[in-house]
């Protein structure tokens, strides 16, 4: 086996998706002024909540489109307590990181009643998409098709999002609450409701991230199965400057990296090293972050 | 004439404190009505009520006769009233067409046709002789730039009503100029424009009629041709304001030199460059020039801020280029820094820790460490009596003083430590005029008391009403010298504008 051959790119496409729906969501908060740390805790309630409404309802599309709504609910508690109660939003990520992790390793116990993982042989993951025409071209081919619908749709996110934001009078207005929010409440923009939008919106795309992660990938859900990757996504939307288009290369270099943490464990690498890979990455990224500063708030002061 | 808007009777009260008492003014169209008053005496909430920022406790509003309720901005601008604040509301990574559409932006099935704006940007601005560059960023652009942002921005959103707070507050005085003449036009397209000031300067240049405000209340209501500054002073003030203290005629000795600073990064056009000046015990040096052009530099470089690349600086002979700020105070130096939030005072400090600040190892105020407060307590009050500051307590928070209050609190303390030299820069910025009356008179008296103050304003008015010499400051250069009795604004303007060569009989006697 070699260290980078061609199915290492297929499964990066496949690792990246998850990363890349929780990192737009990430930077939809970041665009609002929202600093969204709770990503973590948004995918792991959409993945379980995926696997459970898979368990009841038997229905591929169910089963996302619940977890997508838990984590949209999720989302709302993070939402209200920032935007409406005015709680610094780090903590408040923090609180609904450990509540997710906590919640969903609790409801295992309670609905399945089982112990540090679920997973049923007959139940249905997400079907391959196999695109005709493209998936007969070589080497492309292979590398574009055949993954599950949520990986396209996290691509097609990243443009619909750019879209959204660079060419709509919406994402003008809402680009325009996170760059100076004073102002933008002095022209009469609906700064409060743009902000639960950008916030709801990161709940539907992390509950898809979620959905891929426990739907896509395997067909099963075990506690903390996110294993970081909201942070990840954190650092992904950071690193891409809260652009949808940077966010597509930054999460595909950490996808990248989670594939390649794998395979070198068929290298006889200790996991543990192999695991770090991501995290160093991330700190190597961390040295290139410029600080991109929203507008100065300098001077608010007013005379009465 | 026809009143556009008039409101009458306006009240409001915050708890006890009653901002606005009975407040009634009217304008008619086309017409420029002046608010002036000073700090606190209630123009802004006057003003945010007329905008629907805040809720009048009684009073009503007309607008062509019919009384309105404003219940937020949008309803003011829906009703033609627009209103340029005095912190820019501006976003600094869009663009300037950007910056004037949003709100009402033109569009096409949700998206946002950005060229269109351009278009109706340059044609607004052209129709108002209003001159931007809309696709610049917001951020690159000057700060008499963004000011026309602003204006053409309550245009666009159709505005026939346009409320200026503080128009000038930020402007170097061409810029003044310039937006005076865009108000006249403005006024006289059809506009009605209210603007609020305490500069009275700009009052009788360009306001039809004036309405002062003191404490809540109007204390007259005239029309411009009718009256006088002093008389618009007097309803302000609520006295008589005495002439600025007799100077006395002194012949000191030198007390600062410094001898051909530059300061410089790398590569880069000097920030200063060869500067020299000397200033006697007893004299009034006053910098001018449009800022940025090395005023904050030749601060910093004196009070120990930063370093200097090269050159001298001596005070009372004493050798302090290379000494920290500290031992440049202990020297004899105090310094009222131009900034006050960055330089003058801690925003989340105590008013009574703000004045300690520089004292804290004065021996009275100290033992062994551990500071004395009780001691230094009725210092603070005896300033706080004597300036006149408004502050609830003084564990108040020195952030929340309105940004008047707090420079008299950083001048007091400055002039405290009775050190022979003392830089002021921009002393009285903020102020209104009963305390830069005050400030003005203080720094006279430490000037006839024989120490020598080093004062850089961008206020034309204020450096020649207390300078006994006025250097002139153009891109890090000192580009002229005048003596007291030679300086006008003519002429300065003309050397501010780094115009040496327009001024066939200048004299840029270097002093040594």
């Amino acid at each position: 086996m070699e260290l980078f051959d061609y199915s290492l790119f297929v499964s990066a496409i496949r690792m990246v998706s998850p990363i890349l729906l929780a990192a737009l969501g990430g930077a939809l908060c970041a665009r609002v002024g929202i600093f969204n740390v709770g990503l973590e805790g948004l995918i792991l309630a959409g993945a379980f909540s995926a696997i459970v409404g898979n368990h009841f309802t038997e229905n591929i599309f169910l089963a996302v489109l619940s977890g997508v709504a838990m984590s949209v609910v999720v989302s709302l508690v993070f939402g209200v307590a920032t935007i409406h109660l005015k709680s610094n939003p780090i903590v408040a990520g923090i609180a609904i990181n450990f509540l997710m992790l906590g919640l969903t390793t609790f409801a295992l116990r309670a609905i399945f009643d089982v112990k540090g993982a679920y997973y049923d042989k007959d139940m249905a993951g997400l079907p391959k998409v196999h695109i005709p025409f493209l998936e007969d071209i070589p080497v492309i081919g292979k590398l574009i098709s055949g993954h599950s619908p949520l990986v396209y749709v996290a691509f097609i996110a990243a443009v619909v999002l750019y879209i959204f934001l660079y060419r709509t009078v919406t994402g003008f207005r809402l680009l325009a609450v996170g760059k100076n929010p004073a102002a933008a409440r002095s022209l009469g923009l609906k700064v409060t409701t743009l902000q639960y939008g950008a916030v709801i919106l990161s709940g539907v795309l992390c509950g898809l991230a979620g959905a891929q992660l426990s739907l896509g990938q395997v067909t099963m859900f075990t506690e903390g199965m996110t294993a970081g990757r909201g942070f990840i996504a954190l650092v992904a939307t950071m690193l891409g400057q809260s652009h949808p288009i940077g966010i597509i290369g930054s999460s595909m270099l950490f996808g990248l990296m989670d594939a390649l943490s794998i395979r070198l464990q068929g290298f006889s690498m200790p996991t543990q090293f192999t695991a770090m890979l991501p995290y160093v990455i991330t700190i190597l990224a961390m040295f290139f972050l410029k600080d991109r500063g929203t507008d100065s708030l300098a001077g608010q002061q007013s005379s009465r | 004439m026809a009143n556009l808007l008039e409101m009458k009777g306006m009240s409001k009260k915050y708890g006890e404190f009653l901002a606005n008492d009975g407040v009634s003014i009217s304008v008619g169209k086309g017409e420029v009505l002046a608010i002036v008053g000073e700090n606190g005496a209630g123009k802004t909430t006057l003003m945010k009520m007329l905008y629907g920022l805040e809720q009048p406790s009684s009073g009503q509003i007309l607008l062509n006769g019919k009384p309105v309720t404003f219940s937020g901005p949008l309803d003011a601008i829906a009703n033609g009233i627009g209103m340029v604040h005095q912190h820019f509301m501006l976003f600094h990574d869009f663009s300037v067409a950007e910056n004037i559409v949003i709100g009402h932006e033109p569009k096409k099935f949700g998206f946002f046709k950005r060229n269109d704006a351009v278009r109706s940007v340059n044609q607004i601005a052209e129709q108002f002789r209003i001159n931007v560059s809309p696709t610049k960023k917001a951020g690159d652009c000057s700060v008499g730039e963004q000011q026309r942002i602003e204006i053409l921005k309550v245009l666009y959103q159709g505005a026939d009503i346009i409320i200026l707070d503080e128009p000038t507050a930020v402007l170097t005085p061409f810029e003044v100029d310039e937006l005076l003449k865009t108000i006249r036009f403005l006024a006289d397209q059809g506009k009605s424009i209210i603007l609020i000031t305490h500069k009275l300067r700009e009052v009788m240049k360009v306001a039809d009629r004036v309405t002062v405000l003191r404490n809540g209340k109007v204390t007259g209501s005239v029309s411009k041709t009718e009256t006088t500054s002093d008389q618009l002073a007097q309803m302000m003030v609520g006295r008589k304001l005495q002439k600025l203290n007799e100077r006395d005629n002194l012949d000191g000795d030198t007390l600062l030199k410094i001898k051909g600073i530059t300061m410089a990064s790398k590569g880069e056009k000097p920030l200063l460059d060869k500067v020299s000046l000397t200033v006697r015990h007893g004299e009034i040096l006053g910098v001018a020039g449009v800022s940025g052009n090395g005023q904050s530099e030749l601060i910093q470089a004196i009070s120990g801020l930063s370093l200097v690349n090269e050159g001298r600086i001596l005070l009372k002979g004493n050798d302090l280029t290379d000494q920290p700020v500290e031992a440049r105070r202990a020297a004899g130096l105090s310094h009222i820094p131009e900034d006050r939030y960055l330089w003058g005072a801690a925003k989340d400090a105590t008013v009574e820790e703000t004045g300690l600040m520089g004292s804290q190892r004065k021996p009275e105020y100290n033992n062994r460490s551990f500071i004395q407060k009780r001691a230094f307590r009725s210092t603070v009050k005896e300033w706080i009596n004597r300036f006149e500051i408004k502050a609830s307590s003084l564990e108040e928070k020195s952030g929340n003083l309105s940004g008047g209050n707090l420079q008299k609190l950083i001048v007091a303390r400055e002039l405290a430590f009775k050190t022979p030299f003392l830089i002021a820069a921009e002393p009285t910025r903020g102020v209104d005029i009963g305390a830069m009356e005050y400030i003005h008179d203080a720094l006279i008296e430490k000037r006839n008391s024989g120490d020598g103050i080093l004062l850089v304003s961008s206020e034309l008015s204020e450096i020649l009403a207390l300078s006994d010499r006025i250097i002139v400051l153009y891109e890090g250069k000192i580009v002229g010298e005048l003596e007291r009795k030679d300086a006008n604004e003519e002429r300065l303007s003309v050397l501010m504008a780094g115009g040496i060569e327009n001024v066939p009989t200048k004299k840029t006697s270097e002093t040594s």
